[in-house]
């Protein structure tokens, strides 16, 4: 149980993987913001066609384990998409961002839902009768009030999937846990490698907690002042 | 009277029913309103008031009947209803300002998202509009840092915002403290004097008696009785008007 040692030869080795746990959450949050808004939109639409779609989606996604999602997407879809065209081949970055991507999207949907929910009917029934599209009403007025209303679960979802990168180290992707797994089956130094990767990520998602503490206060409403040439 | 009926149709409703499920809230109204009139819409809670009022804009579909306004059918699907809500002005009972715009903002997202105005139209547009309200100092306040009777002018400069030449008001003073119901009044009574033409669905029996033009008796969903304020307050002809007349006054 030697932590200097551990410090010094496992640390190089640590921070690339937690360079690309952070790469593959931060394209994963933003490309699952996309889907999760775009199925969001969907699920609350009129025009059932889409609605059901975004229902199955999001009920496949919350109704089996991500780790099963990653073996599917990972093993299970090259399989199926050889069939057509032999050459093709699935890198675990690639399938780690979609598993990732699909996996938040479910979850951002029902959040989003949610914070569009709790916006109260008047907002939506001001615009209108102003004259603003269902469209311009929901992007203009809507939308933003219920993202600063979705923050806090926001965050949340974020957090999970910073976390949800380490399932994919079973796909061979050389994130934080695999790098460290790679060390420990070299040095069988088990308890300070693991300690530092808990510690990578406690800091970076304690950063990610201080940055929407900060966001939330600046979105407060109520006194806040600002001066026409921002908007 | 006479002058006004020679003016020009700006609202004709024509037997409309309205359903919300199978409970019927309209059960034919017939109504025609002018340019520049004052129309004021009293009743008992529930005789469908609001409602009536919102088919006027569409914010409820009405089942059956025909609304026209300015000349549109609004009950026509091929009517771009948001092009005649244009030049409809709607003020809330709530207000329902957008709490995450300053005062300004509120009055110019309109016009600016429209691409009715510039920004700096619209702003100046906003800042003409805050003076006549009286709230010219409040520009750069947000809503939930305004009294109620101050939120329910910004709301009414937000609605004039666009030029509209039909003001629709549902209950505008209900949610206010008694001490803010004067002012809100006050500025709807400059509006009224200005020439706007107004539909004001309201409790106040002293703004109805004072301001309007005409003013509809609504009970059980339909226009029970109508007539000019000194007709209906003065003499009112239908059962129902004077048992409601009597319990308000």
């Amino acid at each position: 149980m030697n932590f200097g040692r551990v410090l010094q030869d496992a640390t190089p080795l640590l921070l690339e993987g937690l360079k690309l746990t952070i790469l593959v959450s931060l394209i994963s949050i933003a490309i699952g913001m996309v889907i999760g808004l775009l199925m969001c939109l969907m699920k609350m639409s009129k025009n059932k066609v889409l609605s059901a779609i975004a229902g199955v989606y999001i009920w496949i996604i919350r109704g089996t384990p991500m780790l099963v999602q990653a073996f599917i997407v990972f093993f299970g879809f090259p399989q199926l998409i050889q069939l057509m065209i032999p050459t093709f081949r699935l890198d675990a970055f690639t399938a780690g961002i979609v598993t990732l991507s699909l996996n938040a999207g479910a979850y951002l949907a029902e959040i989003f839902r949610g914070g569009i929910m709790a916006v109260p009917k008047g907002q939506s029934e001001a615009a209108r009768s102003l004259g603003l599209s269902q469209g311009k009403t929901m992007w203009k007025v809507v939308l933003p009030q219920a993202i600063k209303i979705s923050i806090p679960s926001l965050v949340n979802q974020f957090i999970i999937t910073i976390k949800d990168t380490s399932i994919l180290s079973v796909i061979g992707l050389a994130e934080l846990v695999n790098k460290a797994k790679t060390y420990v089956g070299k040095s069988y130094e088990f308890f300070a490698t693991y300690i530092f990767v808990a510690i990578y990520y406690l800091v970076i998602i304690s950063l990610l907690m201080v940055l929407s503490n900060y966001i939330e206060k600046k979105l407060k409403y109520e006194g806040k002042k600002r001066h026409r040439d921002e908007q | 009277m006479s002058s006004k009926e020679s003016k020009k149709e700006k609202v004709v409703v024509r037997n409309l029913h309205k359903y919300f499920d199978h409970n019927e809230v309209l059960t034919g109204i017939d109504v025609v309103i002018h340019e520049g009139e004052v129309v004021c819409v009293i009743g008992p809670s529930g005789s469908g008031k609001s409602t009536f009022l919102r088919c006027l804009n569409k914010l409820e579909d009405a089942t059956s009947g025909d609304i026209t306004i300015d000349g549109y059918d609004i009950t026509d699907k091929k009517v771009d209803i948001n092009k005649v809500r244009e030049n409809i002005g709607m003020v809330f009972q709530q207000f329902n300002l957008f709490p995450n715009m300053s005062v300004v903002r509120n009055i110019m997202m309109a016009p600016v998202t429209l691409k009715k105005m510039t920004k700096a139209e619209a702003y100046e547009k906003a800042i003409g509009l805050l003076k006549r309200v009286g709230l010219e100092e409040k520009s750069e306040a947000y809503p939930g840092e305004l009294s109620g009777g101050q939120q329910q002018r910004v709301a009414i400069a937000r609605a004039l915002a666009m030029n509209p030449d039909i003001m629709l008001f549902d209950e505008p003073t209900s949610a206010l403290d008694p001490e803010m119901v004067g002012e809100v009044l006050d500025v709807m009574k400059e509006l009224a004097a200005e020439g706007m033409t107004m539909v004001v669905v309201t409790h106040e029996m002293g703004f109805a008696r004072e301001v309007a033009d005409r003013v509809l008796f609504m009970a059980d969903g339909i226009i029970m009785e109508e007539g000019t304020p000194e007709e209906l307050f003065g003499n009112p002809q239908n059962e129902r008007t004077q048992d409601f007349l009597r319990k308000v006054l």
